[in-house]
């Protein structure tokens, strides 16, 4: 049986903060890149042009429907061998954009569709240009539906992080399995890993929540 | 298609002229080549079946749906088609943002915008459509808010009004466009029956006071007897008899017309 070591918690702790950096950094870009290329697939699904629509909503779909170690390998191992070569970091940069960027995409379009038509009519009624629509009033209805969704991808692409350590992004989990390698203990490095995933996700999840109610109730809502 | 000649309409003639209209979607014909003129000042009731296209009338007025044939004329100007040498074509979009404040519409379900105050709602449009300042826009709504009953109300979203209230301020709303005709879609269908009186007290009292145009579909036989200056009772996408309220309630000539009154006189 083996026995937990605080002095070895405390001595692989720099480390261990130093990747929980890094996860963060990964975690936030990649969103940030997701929420970006998700609004670009829903606008590419809404073009005058049935074509683009037809082609975009087929790519959303097909990265939607592969796992992500699979694109993450296949940016990592195999597009080298077509000439785009991408470090660890770009590659997992981009797949994680590309990949939450579809689910993203999704959450977008349901926002937009809970706008009721009826919205759009007054709109109309009243002059509006379709831009002022758009910023007036679609958009600031949209947005509170579109929020757990996106809440639930931020903790959702962090949560995700993990299986950067495959391509050898010096994340926390590559991090515990390199101390795991170098000195044969894998109860604290791993406990850690999870013990630091817990105390940042809890957290997350409950400022997400308030967020919602804030906006929610910024909005007019009383129910709530 | 023939080229469509524009009609010409005297100073004094209607406010509204539908010459021709049909609307259809796919196989089904909603507007069958409709005729129809509306005065200056005059307070026009639809009434009909469910389906007999009474509230495509008002959806294509305010341009929320295109039409397939006819031409819809407004002050004068045609409204769906802007020339085209000689003739006339489909409208473009800017045409239309051009012409659309000419007419206001309350909407069944209110559509007002939830995330900003009755003032708010009321201040949007005249400032962006319009161009008026802001005070300019609030003085503007804090009157017509006033004369809905719904001043002590104007910051509240609403969320926090009854159905009745809301109602009021949608009519508020169009109101602050000084639209030359006022579209009003079965405004009281979706109301609790103890607050359909306060919208149509509102109504009555644009209609007394403001002498406004006004086209209203409505379920509610007795008000429209008691408002109009004309009914109109559509079925099958045209107009199958129109006349005073006296007349088309009290002596129906048409087979269809006393039918729908039998039904709905006897529901009540």
């Amino acid at each position: 049986m083996m026995e937990w070591r605080w002095d070895f918690t405390f001595e692989i702790l720099p480390r261990m903060l130093w990747a929980t950096g890094n996860t963060l950094l990964a975690a936030g870009v990649g969103y940030l890149i997701a929420v970006v290329v998700g609004l670009v697939l829903m606008l590419g699904q809404r073009t005058p042009s049935r074509i683009i629509n037809v082609l975009v909503r087929e790519a959303v779909e097909f990265i939607r429907s592969t796992p992500l170690l699979v694109q993450l390998f296949f940016v990592f191992f195999v597009a080298p061998q077509f000439g785009i070569k991408l470090s660890a970091w770009n590659s997992a940069m981009l797949t994680i954009g590309l990949h939450f960027g579809t689910y993203l995409s999704e959450v977008y379009r349901g926002a937009l569709e809970g706008v009721p038509k009826g919205q759009w009519e007054a709109c109309r009624a009243l002059n509006f240009s379709t831009a002022y629509t758009y910023r007036r009033v679609v958009l600031p209805q949209a947005f509170p539906i579109a929020l757990p969704g996106m809440g639930n991808y931020l903790v959702g692409i962090f949560k995700e992080t993990p299986l950067l350590a495959t391509i050898g992004v010096a994340e926390l989990m590559h991090t515990a399995n390199a101390l795991g390698a170098e000195t044969y203990r894998y109860l604290e490095p791993y406990t850690m890993v999870g013990f630091i995933f817990l105390i940042i996700s809890l957290p997350t999840a409950m400022g997400l929540r308030r967020l919602e109610a804030a906006v929610s109730r910024a909005q007019g809502n009383t129910h709530l | 298609m023939d080229t469509i000649h524009p009609q010409k309409i005297a100073q004094g003639g209607p406010l509204v002229r539908f010459a021709d209209v049909t609307k259809s979607y796919g196989d089904l014909t909603v507007l069958d080549r409709l005729n129809l003129d509306i005065e200056q000042n005059e307070m026009v009731s639809i009434i009909g079946p469910s389906g007999s296209g009474k509230t495509t009338v008002l959806r294509v007025l305010m341009t929320l749906e295109t039409i397939n044939d006819g031409v819809i004329y407004v002050d004068g100007e045609p409204l769906t088609h802007m020339p085209k040498g000689t003739g006339l074509e489909f409208a473009s979009e800017k045409y239309l943002r051009d012409r659309r404040s000419k007419i206001g519409m309350v909407f069944q379900q209110f559509n007002l915008f939830p995330h900003m105050t009755a003032l708010q709602n009321c201040v949007e449009a005249p400032m962006k459509v319009l161009g008026l300042s802001r005070d300019q826009a609030e003085d503007r709504a804090l009157d017509l808010l006033k004369l809905v009953g719904m001043e002590e109300k104007k910051d509240h979203h609403p969320s926090r009004l009854s159905g009745g209230q809301q109602q009021r301020v949608a009519i508020a709303r169009a109101l602050a466009m000084r639209p030359k005709v006022m579209l009003l879609d079965e405004v009281t269908s979706a109301l609790d029956p103890e607050v359909i009186g306060e919208v149509l007290n509102v109504i009555r009292s644009l209609n007394s006071e403001h002498s406004l145009t006004m086209i209203m579909v409505t379920h509610q036989m007795g008000f429209a007897r008691e408002i109009s200056d004309r009914v109109c009772f559509f079925y099958e996408g045209k107009i199958a008899e129109q006349g005073t309220p006296d007349q088309l309630f009290d002596d129906p000539q048409n087979e269809r017309t006393k039918q729908f009154l039998h039904a709905v006189l006897d529901a009540n």
